[in-house]
């Protein structure tokens, strides 16, 4: 009724194909990085260098640069076409990560401009 | 890569096969895909908690505020514990795929250490504010820090016994594939736990302000 | 030593959840004996209760939805009843109180137990079998997700010989579900029945997904699978991203019930809009995770019985996908009224709007499918063809509330309530029934009585439309929902049509259950013997009905779509070539865990911390009891295999 090819072949966890010493630089050269961008990020907190609005902008892009050294170094995300369907959840994982907290914070500051904050709310019902 | 042709009237070549064509996934992969997902399910639920956090935190109710409670010091530390954990949890990946017990031991152990260490800071940090005055159920800023922080640390939590658990399984069943599965799974799981705290000591303690 | 828990929480003085505990109890009993007298427990414990085999969990499944759509249904039509009476002056036979609690309760019960369980159930049978392949990704967490959520549907049902349930709704808003003013264990029982539930849910979207990704038969590119495994894809990721949000919420409003905390309470700074908000993020996504495995049955229905392939298989692939991501982005049209600026309002309007584009897609593509086709009128047809009708209506009033300044007239209206029960009848029932009769004969190995099924058909469509359409008459009027009284009698006229409908209905349900024994006592006239009943298109229908254990002996290689199709009118190729295989074995892991999570459940709502601990404990050491199990495969020898594909060849030639 089918043809029978039994094909067997291996598509590999992401990263699998990495030989025991490429582990051991992704996680040294990760290491680094994240340790720099660490310290970085507090330094920047408390620093009177940069200009104090743009403070968390710049805490925001190294905290993103952070995740990626995680992704990349530790977790081994790459373009490979075996971490393809990783990279696709991961997109919608952030997507949504996205939507619930700026959506949220833009909903939330909408209805809190547009409505009568609660305390005096509760006022009116005494 | 390998393949095995089962029928005599085709050959088959690996390359021209795409990836979607090749038929059922190895179990490795299957996990560390399922596993993965989960992970991401945990991020959402983060995400829920952060976004409680930012819509929140400005609702002190009289009580304290993020300035007066938070030490940038402190979190440092911490940060640096689980920083230096997730390396050590890379080394132990490595030695387990050399499937040399007592280098995976070592590093486990040192993980292990690391991550006990951020609990015990952060456990102090949390008791300290409760002496204070400065509990969950002061005020909604407080509820949502704790439960931000709080859930980050239970899930620290979770994985040092899910740790001391595969030291079990390794001494005990060796490095077979389902242990090797389950270590890998483990190293995901530690890894974005460091990725989830990224996003909380920026927005929560970097970020803090009056 | 037993928290809040006391005799008292049994409603001995209410006449109607009493005599329905009792019946349940008489009901359980005596089915429990019956099993126990027949000597049938090694069997149900073997084959059904430890299983891990993806038919039968979606077996288990679907009898669970069927189950409590029983349950679901008596709140229905108990609450029409009440709305038939209460006009005016006159009071009905419902105090609000008892009320409150049946709407709550209809609601949670139809979408979590009815709704998911149905659609979890049929994707859970019938995935496996169309991609290929011998089993989802993993099978034994498919146990556990099942029993979850049967534990999940077991607290609910204590609540209603036990305590009380909850009188906030089906999501519970705060600040009326904070402990301040829903003081008893109502609100507690729901939010840990669905927690348990939600993550049985979870582990059953991670499967599912990782399933259609990571394991599809040699050949079978995503371009070549059934799209019914698309909405399944789509669904299943749904699950994953928004359940979380769903948990998370609850777990905060739980945090403020238990310890005091201030997420959603009207002082210490809390802000119940918050949980709306959230809670509606994982709202919208939810009814999406509903609809799409529907529009998956139809899609193979309606191109198996057309004869035809599925017309614009790519744009049906886009519009899923295209459902999918912009199901999360229209939630605040579920709270238009509800303080947001008309910016806002706006954006959420129209994202609303887009998203029945894709949709409007599909049912052309429906269409398309059948015009030319040599179509036949069979009992799942004729569910597709209500559905494409009652459901076009359904998402055009949706439409129509999309626009805010219309919204503000209809939230919270009747005009509501039958807009949302005419997509979710109209289009998940509709489908569920379409599939659960469509694979019945691939699940079982004989088909259900057409005529009944006809019949049942007829009586959903009719005392829907007459269910509902008064509903949006009255929503128009001004009736409001949740309204157990009224005071405009000219109202009642409509509200009693609409008990007519739920009649009607109830018929329809009556006649389900007779036609399930009617086809079981009758069934060597319906056997189906080829293992393919419908001239189906896809790959099930090349396995014998019931298929064996392991599904395919070989695995089937795909080269384009409409798989089975190809190689029913084109077979080629050698004979196959039988090997010995590894199954699954079965596992005690899912039942074990949901046994201690029930009575962990319970001890949380009445507060009895050490039977918590208890619950907690068993369920972490049968965990850890499975994490030692290093036999997880069965072994079917190849005398096995051959023995079964000879007699399913003996069978096909007599069919």
């Amino acid at each position: 009724m089918n043809t029978t090819a039994n094909i067997v072949a291996e598509d590999r966890a992401p990263g699998a194909h990495q030989t025991g010493r490429d582990r051991l630089r992704s996680y040294v050269i990760g290491f680094v990085l994240a340790v720099v961008l660490t310290v970085a990020s507090f330094a920047a907190s408390s620093s009177s260098a940069v200009w104090g609005p743009s403070i968390p902008v710049l805490l925001g892009v190294l905290a993103i640069a952070q995740m990626g050294v995680h992704l990349v170094f530790f977790l081994h995300i790459s373009s490979a076409p075996d971490s393809t369907n990783n990279i696709l959840a991961l997109a919608f994982g952030i997507f949504v990560v996205g939507l619930v907290i700026f959506g949220s914070m833009i909903i939330v500051s909408n209805l809190n401009h547009n409505m009568m904050p609660m305390d005096q709310l509760l006022q009116m019902q005494r | 890569m390998s393949i095995t042709i089962d029928t005599a009237t085709q050959q088959i070549a690996l390359d021209e096969v795409p990836l979607s064509q090749r038929g059922p996934a190895p179990q490795r992969v299957v996990a560390g895909f399922g596993f993965w997902l989960f992970l991401l399910s945990d991020i959402i639920i983060f995400s829920a908690l952060f976004a409680a956090y930012a819509v929140l935190n400005d609702q002190t109710n009289g009580g304290p505020g993020a300035i007066e409670l938070f030490n940038k010091r402190h979190v440092f530390i911490e940060t640096a514990c689980l920083l230096a954990s997730s390396f050590t949890c890379g080394m132990m990946v490595i030695s387990v795929d050399r499937r040399s017990a007592p280098s995976t031991y070592f590093w486990a152990l040192l993980t292990l250490l690391l991550g006990l260490a951020f609990l015990r800071l952060e456990v102090s940090e949390f008791s300290d504010m409760v002496l204070h005055g400065a509990g969950p159920s002061r005020s909604a800023f407080l509820s949502s820090f704790f439960t931000l922080v709080g859930t980050h640390g239970l899930h620290v939590t979770a994985g040092a016994c899910w740790l001391l658990v595969m030291m079990a399984q390794v001494a005990t069943l060796g490095f077979r594939p389902m242990v090797m599965r389950r270590m890998l799974c483990f190293s995901l799981f530690w890894h974005a736990l460091d990725i989830v705290w990224i996003g909380v000591f920026t927005v929560v303690y970097l970020g803090a302000h009056g | 030593m037993f928290g809040k828990l006391s005799w008292a929480a049994i409603p001995l003085n209410e006449p109607i959840p009493l005599i329905t505990v009792g019946v349940l109890i008489v009901g359980i009993v005596g089915i429990l004996s019956l099993v126990t007298w027949k000597g049938w427990w090694p069997y149900l414990w073997r084959e059904w209760i430890t299983t891990t085999d993806h038919k039968r969990l979606g077996v288990m499944y679907v009898i669970l939805a069927l189950v409590m759509l029983l349950r679901g249904f008596s709140d229905a039509i108990m609450m029409r009843a009440q709305l038939a009476l209460a006009a005016g002056h006159a009071a009905g036979y419902l105090p609000p109180d008892h009320y409150n609690q049946i709407f709550s309760a209809h609601g949670t019960i139809m979408i979590f137990f009815v709704g998911m369980a149905f659609v979890i159930g049929l994707m859970n049978f019938a995935l496996p079998l169309q991609l290929g392949v011998r089993d989802v990704a993993f099978p034994v967490l498919n146990s556990v997700g099942f029993w979850l959520t049967a534990a999940g549907v077991l607290l609910v049902n204590v609540s209603l010989g036990v305590g009380e349930f909850s009188r906030t709704g089906w999501l519970a808003y705060p600040p009326l579900s904070e402990i301040a003013y829903s003081p008893g264990v109502g609100v507690d029982y729901y939010l840990w029945s669905l927690q348990i539930s939600g993550l049985g849910t979870l582990l059953s979207g991670i499967n599912l997904t990782t399933t259609i990704l990571k394991l599809r038969a040699p050949g079978m590119s995503y371009a070549r699978m059934p799209v019914f495994c698309w909405t399944a894809l789509a669904s299943n990721l749904l699950i994953v991203a928004a359940f979380p949000i769903l948990t998370a919420t609850f777990a905060m409003l739980l945090l403020d019930r238990y310890l005091g905390f201030h997420f959603f309470t009207n002082d210490g700074g809390g802000n119940p809009m918050m949980y709306i908000n959230l809670i509606w993020g994982w709202g919208h996504p939810e009814v999406y995770i509903l609809i799409l495995p529907a529009f998956g049955v139809f899609s193979e229905v309606i191109a198996t019985f057309s004869g035809k392939p599925l017309f614009g298989y790519r744009s049906m692939v886009m519009a899923t996908m295209a459902i999918c991501v912009l199901s999360f982005m229209v939630w605040l049209h579920h709270f238009f009224t509800m303080g947001a600026g008309a910016n806002v309002n706006a954006f959420f309007g129209i994202a609303t709007m887009i998203i029945a584009v894709p949709t409007g897609v599909k049912v052309f593509n429906w269409l398309f499918t059948m015009y030319g086709g040599s179509i036949r009128f069979t009992a799942p047809v004729l569910w597709a063809i209500g559905f494409i009708v009652t459901f076009v209506i359904g998402g055009m009033t949706g439409v129509l509330m999309a626009i805010p300044p219309a919204d503000f007239v209809l939230h919270n209206s009747l005009f509501l309530i039958a807009h949302f029960h005419n997509v979710i009848i109209g289009g998940v029932i509709f489908g569920a029934m379409a599939g659960y009769t469509y694979w019945f004969p691939k699940a079982f190995g004989f088909k259900l009585h057409e005529g009944l099924g006809k019949a049942v058909f007829w009586c959903w469509f009719v005392g829907f439309y007459l269910a509902f359409m008064p509903l949006y008459g009255l929503g128009l009027m001004g009736a409001t929902r949740r309204m157990q009284h009224y005071a405009d009698t000219s109202w009642q006229p409509l509200m009693i049509v609409a008990f007519g409908g739920a009649v009607v209905i109830l018929i329809g349900i009556i006649l389900t259950v007779a036609q399930l024994v009617v086809s079981i006592r009758t069934r060597n006239r319906r056997r189906d013997l080829s293992g393919d009943p419908w001239n189906g298109r896809t790959l099930e229908w090349s396995t014998s009905s019931p298929p064996p254990v392991w599904n395919f002996a070989v695995l089937p290689v795909v080269s384009g779509p409409d798989a089975f199709w190809r190689t029913k009118h084109n077979p080629k190729g050698p004979a196959p070539k039988y090997e010995p295989l590894e199954v699954p074995k079965h596992s005690a892991l899912g039942f074990t865990v949901a046994f201690f999570a029930v009575p962990l459940g319970f001890a949380l709502i009445w507060h009895i911390w050490w039977l918590a601990i208890v619950g907690l404990l068993g369920i972490v050491a049968a965990v850890l009891r499975h994490a030692w199990r290093v036999d997880l495969e069965e072994h079917v020898s190849l005398a096995t295999i051959l023995e079964h594909e000879q007699a399913q060849q003996l069978r096909a030639a007599r069919a």
